[in-house]
């Protein structure tokens, strides 16, 4: 989960950090998870303690109602309940339609894998084998030999490049929660770097900022 | 879901925008007593009549259509503030004002719901929304400004207008970038083909006169 190790020496971030809840977490996990141009680590913790705490006022709403408590009390919990599971159901469904998106890429990609959590893991390869398998039914089949892999033209290309990936030079807007200097271009390249205050919003590289998100110093709006 | 499968709108829906900013505490005062309400999103109240109390904007605009609050207007949203901060803004060409991240939100949500609360109201929606014409068009005249960098700070820009400009920019420094790897015969293609883009926006001005 996102560790906040790389601050300026202020124990006030620290504070915020542990002060988020876990609604503002799973709001900033949305958010990036939406923005993100490939998937993003699965916050299993998160997902897990969000799961129970609906759970837990699902309960008390029902007893509420049975119970017969002020209307207006119950109404307010139940929108709040709302809120709360709308956040998480559009997490996972942001995932899913990645997932679906870049399917055989997910698969390929070591990294990418370990990103998904167990149950989307179980999806992604069954997508995939039923993707292939229709694939090859209706088509692949019937095409001279040479061209029928699902994941290559033909079978002299030397890579899959029947496999769409994910567009990781996508420009993204961002938001820097400490100071963070950045290398602007690949290793070998001219060295320019780019150095982001705390609350500063800027239009970058998708490439660039994609570690910093992972270790949280970096929002995308 | 919006923007996730067509490039060309953006990513986030106005709605979404709005869900975002309705985290944003704001000042309410009760004309009741409740107790405290403990919700998933955090600890709110308790509440008791004439005593001010912060909660989220979702919250407040609830308890507000039961009639059981009233809305204390944030500080910046004074005549006096709005007005310094919309010459400020019509003074300079590049720079914009500090304003809350979500301002554009948090204001058409309180005059939907709260307009009795807000003092001198025509005067606070009609600089507000002049001020966001300023921001606006700002925005759009610095967009034909762009090179190609890799990186574009843009300070004190606030969450509706980065959504709304948003595809445009993620598509126009995509292209920058791309045409800016190679060598600089082809930077001299595209930038002349900009300058003649931009030369044909003379002739069509006559038109829209009539």
């Amino acid at each position: 989960m996102a560790s906040n190790s790389e601050t300026r020496g202020s124990s006030a971030d620290y504070e915020t950090m542990m002060s988020a809840s876990d609604v503002e977490l799973l709001k900033r996990a949305w958010r990036n998870e939406k923005a993100a141009p490939e998937i993003l680590q699965y916050e299993g913790a998160l997902v897990e303690r969000a799961k129970e705490q609906i759970e837990l006022v699902e309960e008390s709403v029902e007893d509420y109602v049975e119970n017969g408590k002020d209307p207006l009390l119950v109404s307010l919990y139940q929108m709040d309940l709302d809120r709360t599971q709308f956040l998480l159901r559009s997490y996972l469904r942001v995932r899913l339609l990645k997932i679906e998106k870049f399917m055989f890429h997910n698969l390929k990609s070591e990294e990418a894998e370990r990103r998904l959590s167990e149950q989307e893991r179980v999806f992604a390869t069954k997508c995939a084998d039923d993707l292939a398998k229709h694939f090859e039914e209706t088509v692949l089949l019937k095409l001279p030999e040479n061209y029928q892999s699902v994941l290559k033209q033909s079978q002299i290309s030397e890579v899959d490049d029947m496999v769409p990936q994910p567009h990781l030079d996508t420009f993204v807007v961002c938001r820097s929660n400490n100071f963070v200097s950045l290398n602007l271009y690949e290793e070998g390249e001219s060295p320019e770097t780019v150095e982001m205050e705390r609350g500063d919003l800027y239009f970058i590289r998708y490439k660039i900022v994609k570690g910093a998100i992972e270790s949280g110093q970096i929002d995308l709006i | 879901m919006a923007g996730q499968t067509d490039p060309h709108i953006s990513l986030f829906s106005p709605q979404e925008v709005e869900f975002m900013a309705e985290d944003e505490l704001v000042e309410i005062v009760p004309n009741m007593n409740m107790e405290q309400l403990n919700f998933i999103s955090g600890d709110f109240g308790r509440f008791i009549p004439q005593i001010p109390t912060k909660v989220p904007l979702w919250l407040a605009v609830a308890l507000k259509r039961r009639g059981k609050c009233s809305f204390r207007p944030p500080g910046w949203m004074s005549v006096d503030n709005l007005t310094q901060i919309l010459e400020a803004e019509r003074e300079s060409q590049s720079t914009f004002q500090a304003l809350p991240f979500s301002y554009v939100e948090i204001a058409r949500l309180l005059f939907d719901h709260a307009h009795d609360d807000i003092p001198d109201k025509y005067m606070v929606r009609s600089l507000v929304e002049d001020i966001r014409d300023v921001r606006l068009h700002k925005l759009e005249t610095n967009l034909g400004s762009f090179q190609g960098t890799s990186a574009v700070k843009i300070s004190n820009v606030s969450a509706m207008e980065v959504n709304i400009v948003r595809p445009f920019v993620r598509r126009a420094l995509e292209a920058f970038y791309k045409h800016d790897k190679p060598e600089a015969d082809v930077d001299r293609d595209t930038r002349s083909s900009r300058q003649q883009r931009e030369a044909n926006n003379e002739p069509r001005r006559p038109l829209r006169q009539r």
